[in-house]
């Protein structure tokens, strides 16, 4: 349906996505891709001649919920009715949408006034066109569930009857926005997934589930060894499985290419390959634990960035009353339900990709790069993912090249490769271990007065400063009462491949902080609440104090438990959004088990409360696998883990309750895709080291 | 040699190895995509159908052993139970990604469909099978004591 009005004309009305220095840049790397359906309305609205609404949502929907929070921030200015408002994810194009990726649970924060202003420009336009209509000023007139109305004259017209003038009208490019105070949708309980049904009848397609004519299925047999390369292969037994269509090498691997999964699965089963391991990864768990704390300890082969994040940092040793900390974490799988898969077809210069994915900017790059083509004769449709918790994220876009690559040697069919669980776990990514050793000079008055960090951590981006290693220790408000903070990070690099893992460096960081202020309040004979509210308070931070006393409040802090029950308490900041969360833990057979969770988020303004309440209940799950079982472990540089027999995660009857409070604010919005993650092992630590006296030193728990 | 099953009421001849799980058949050669592969050893029930009513694994469940049974996939699976369910879990948003979902409710119509009005533990035994990473299991909870008390009026 075309309205009137082109593509440059529409991206016009949303300002930053045709004018924006980073888009013309990004619009001459990439050259864009397919366009979006034409709109007046411009890349992130369309309306149906029946006045339904779609929304283009540029960001990807990985179960975080953002389409309907994309969808609310627009139906929200543009006075849609909600029940008519349906979301589509927007094809890869730099040109129309900007850097498309969702990371660092930043879809909101970054839309929040582009979505708005779509929101709004497209309001003015159905505004327009009803006092051109009515000859009465714009100003008179109010929009309500999609009808513009005229109070003093009871005229109104839907947007369906004011489409084609609207269509015609000149988009402002500065609409007035509402005041929060005016909301209808954002904020209230009105804002809900828009794809609960397709996801509850098995009508949602997934990227595992595309069928196109002469689509063909691929595996890849990967190295058992991490950073293995195949040296030879015998395709023979492969090549007789019926059904196999073709076998042949890849960078990565062997590739199985065959008419369905069965036949590519038994076909990959058929193979033998020798592998060269050459560049592969050797050692055990217990040797890289070692490597890491020599290297902490200055006796390693990789020489430290140093910082100072408060003070000069001085030379001089720490002195009187020194508390030292050593904490190790392992690598971790994401494991999201649907395995890695990608569909691709190459036919000449130009790849047609369909994938869940979650960086689709960078995908859309990598796959140009291996096909030797240029970015814009990509086509990479974006379709919602069966998780991704950032596998699907990774910087390489390893599972799209890999798909690439096998699709340019198929004549142009369409090939949809399937990675099986046990590829998913072995061959990586994951979160990188860690190893983090502190000092802690302690004052008389049983504060702080110096810390000192030492953190090894694999970088997960090639360049730059190694921040990730330290996120959600950098900054923390436990550093108010320190003259100094200063550390080392070591980034050592090696073939064991590391990479965003829902909340990062928070999901080691968070545990660390959180932690050591709770053993540091029990050697100063201090309740851990009120310990961290004398740091709040001292920095003069009534966002955290506020959170600490609600938190508190609704967790009944402070009040007896009985029954060999005892609260945890950890209050820790991703990504802008502040979340506390206060756990109830007791050990049976030896084994903590939590069974309720009073959480309180500050996300700033609630855009669509029920989706928060959904993301601190999913990742206060996603933590708690983490805590109690998570750990990817080596041996001999194979993964010892191969599927959820030995890689368990929290079922049905491991889930605690989960009480969710959320913080009334008139901030800007923040996320909720990741915050909810990180308190949730450091709570369940504190609620043992109250229950035992002893501290956790690693993770996982069990 | 061919093998003749019975899927969501219709007869269907399928040419395949009979060692062949059953749900590589659903998806590829019936295109009944709503059954999805999770872990391909019966550990996440991601695969979940009915075999004559029961809950079961069908990455696990070889083709030549499917031969005879009523197999209902979440596309077909109907009756109060299953209508109640469906409307439990839409009520409650209950789904994030989604993807384990189909699983979820086949093996909560059959929970229902065996014991009408589940205890709580009840509900952690029949579902302990069925993984969600995205941990949506407080709603699944509720929502299948939603169904449990729609069911019963």
């Amino acid at each position: 349906m075309i309205l009137g009005g082109s593509l440059v004309g529409g991206a016009l009305v949303v300002g930053y996505t045709a004018t924006h220095p980073m888009a013309v840049a990004g619009a001459l790397l990439s050259g864009g891709g397919v366009d979006p359906e034409p709109s007046a309305f411009g890349p992130y609205i369309r309306v149906a001649p029946d006045g339904a609404v779609t929304v283009v949502n540029r960001q990807q929907e990985l179960g975080q919920g953002i389409h309907a929070g994309m969808a609310a921030m627009i139906a929200e200015e543009l006075d849609a009715d909600w029940s008519r408002v349906t979301v589509v994810t927007a094809r890869s194009n730099f040109r129309a949408y900007g850097p498309q990726a969702s990371v660092g649970s930043r879809s909101i924060s970054t839309n929040w006034d582009l979505m708005r202003t779509a929101g709004a420009a497209a309001r003015a336009m159905f505004v327009g066109a009803a006092a051109q209509r009515w000859q009465v000023p714009p100003r008179l007139l109010a929009v309500r569930d999609g009808v513009v109305s005229h109070q003093s004259s009871s005229r109104s017209a839907t947007f369906a009857e004011l489409l084609t003038d609207a269509a015609r009208q000149t988009p402002p490019q500065r609409p007035t926005l509402k005041s929060v105070s005016d909301y209808r949708l954002i904020g209230t309980e009105r804002v809900r997934r828009k794809d609960s049904a397709p996801k509850s009848t098995g009508a949602q397609i997934y990227t595992q589930d595309v069928r196109q004519p002469d689509l063909l299925i691929a595996m890849v047999a990967h190295s058992p060894r991490l950073g293995g390369k195949p040296a030879r292969y015998d395709p023979s037994d492969a090549r007789k499985v019926s059904g196999v269509v073709d076998v042949f090498a890849i960078e990565t691997g062997v590739a199985v290419v065959a008419e369905s999964t069965a036949a590519a699965r038994r076909g990959r089963d058929a193979l033998r390959v020798e592998w060269d391991d050459s560049a592969a990864e050797r050692r055990s768990s217990p040797e890289l634990v070692r490597y890491y704390h020599d290297l902490a300890a200055g006796r390693g082969d990789v020489s430290p960035s140093d910082f100072a994040m408060k003070g000069d940092a001085p030379e001089t040793p720490f002195r009187g009353d020194v508390v030292e900390f050593a904490f190790d974490f392992p690598y971790l799988a994401h494991a999201p339900m649907e395995t890695l898969d990608c569909v691709a077809a190459v036919r000449g210069w130009d790849v047609s990709i369909t994938s869940g994915a979650h960086l689709p900017s960078i995908d859309q790059v990598q796959a140009a790069l291996t096909a030797r083509t240029i970015p814009g004769r990509v086509d990479l449709e974006v379709i919602p993912a069966g998780g991704s918790f950032g596998r699907r994220g990774v910087m390489s876009a390893d599972y799209v090249v890999e798909c690439v690559r096998i699709a340019r040697r198929t004549n142009g069919r369409p090939v949809k490769m399937i990675w099986t669980r046990e590829d998913e776990m072995m061959a990586g990514y994951f979160r990188p271990m860690s190893h983090h050793r502190l000092w802690v000079q302690m004052g008389d008055d049983g504060l702080p007065q110096r810390w000192r960090i030492h953190t090894v951590c694999q970088p997960l981006v090639p360049i730059g400063p190694n921040s990730q290693a330290i996120e959600g220790i950098d900054g923390s408000p436990y550093f108010a009462t320190a003259s100094t903070v200063d550390g080392k990070v070591f980034s050592p690099s090696f073939a064991v491949p590391p990479s965003f893992w829902r909340s990062v460096g928070h999901s080691h960081g968070g545990f660390v902080m959180e932690h050591v202020i709770d053993q540091l309040a029990r050697r100063a004979g201090r309740d851990p609440a009120a310990y961290r509210r004398t740091f709040y308070e001292r920095a003069g931070d009534k966002r955290r104090l506020a959170l600490l006393d609600t938190l508190c409040r609704r967790a009944g802090w402070g009040e007896p438990l009985g029954g060999g029950w005892a609260r945890g308490i950890a209050i820790h900041e991703t990504y802008g959004t502040l979340v506390g969360q206060v756990a109830e833990v007791r050990l049976e057979h030896g084994r903590p088990r939590v069974r309720r969770v009073v959480a309180v988020a500050d996300c700033g303004i609630a855009v669509a409360p029920d989706q928060i309440r959904a993301q601190m209940e999913g990742g206060i799950g996603f933590g708690l696998s983490a805590a109690l079982f998570g750990a990817v472990t080596l041996r001999d540089g194979i993964v010892q883990q191969t599927n959820f027999d030995s890689y368990p995660v929290v079922r049905m009857s491991d889930m605690p309750a989960v009480e969710t409070h959320i913080m009334p604010s008139a901030d800007r919005p923040t996320g909720m895709g990741e915050p909810g993650v990180p308190p949730i092992a450091p709570a369940i630590a504190n609620a043992l080291l109250a229950l035992t006296g002893h501290p956790t030193r690693s993770l996982p728990i069990i | 040699m061919p093998y003749e099953i019975v899927v969501n009421g219709r007869a269907h001849t399928v040419e395949e190895d009979g060692q062949t799980p059953l749900l590589w058949i659903l998806r590829d050669m019936l295109h009944l995509t709503g059954t999805k592969y999770g872990c391909g050893i019966a550990q996440c029930g991601a695969c979940t159908v009915h075999v004559d009513g029961q809950a079961m694994r069908s990455c696990s469940l070889p083709l030549e052993a499917a031969v005879g049974s009523q197999i209902v996939t979440i596309e077909a699976v109907a009756g109060v139970e299953a209508d109640a369910v469906r409307a439990a879990w839409v009520e409650r948003d209950v789904p994030q990604c989604g993807f384990c979902q189909s699983g979820q409710i086949m093996s909560a119509v059959a929970l229902l469909r065996l014991i009408p009005a589940p205890t709580d533990d009840d509900i952690d035994q029949a579902m302990s099978g069925n993984i969600c990473r995205c941990a949506t299991y407080n709603r699944i909870r509720a929502a299948i004591h939603d169904a449990a008390r729609t069911v019963s009026a």
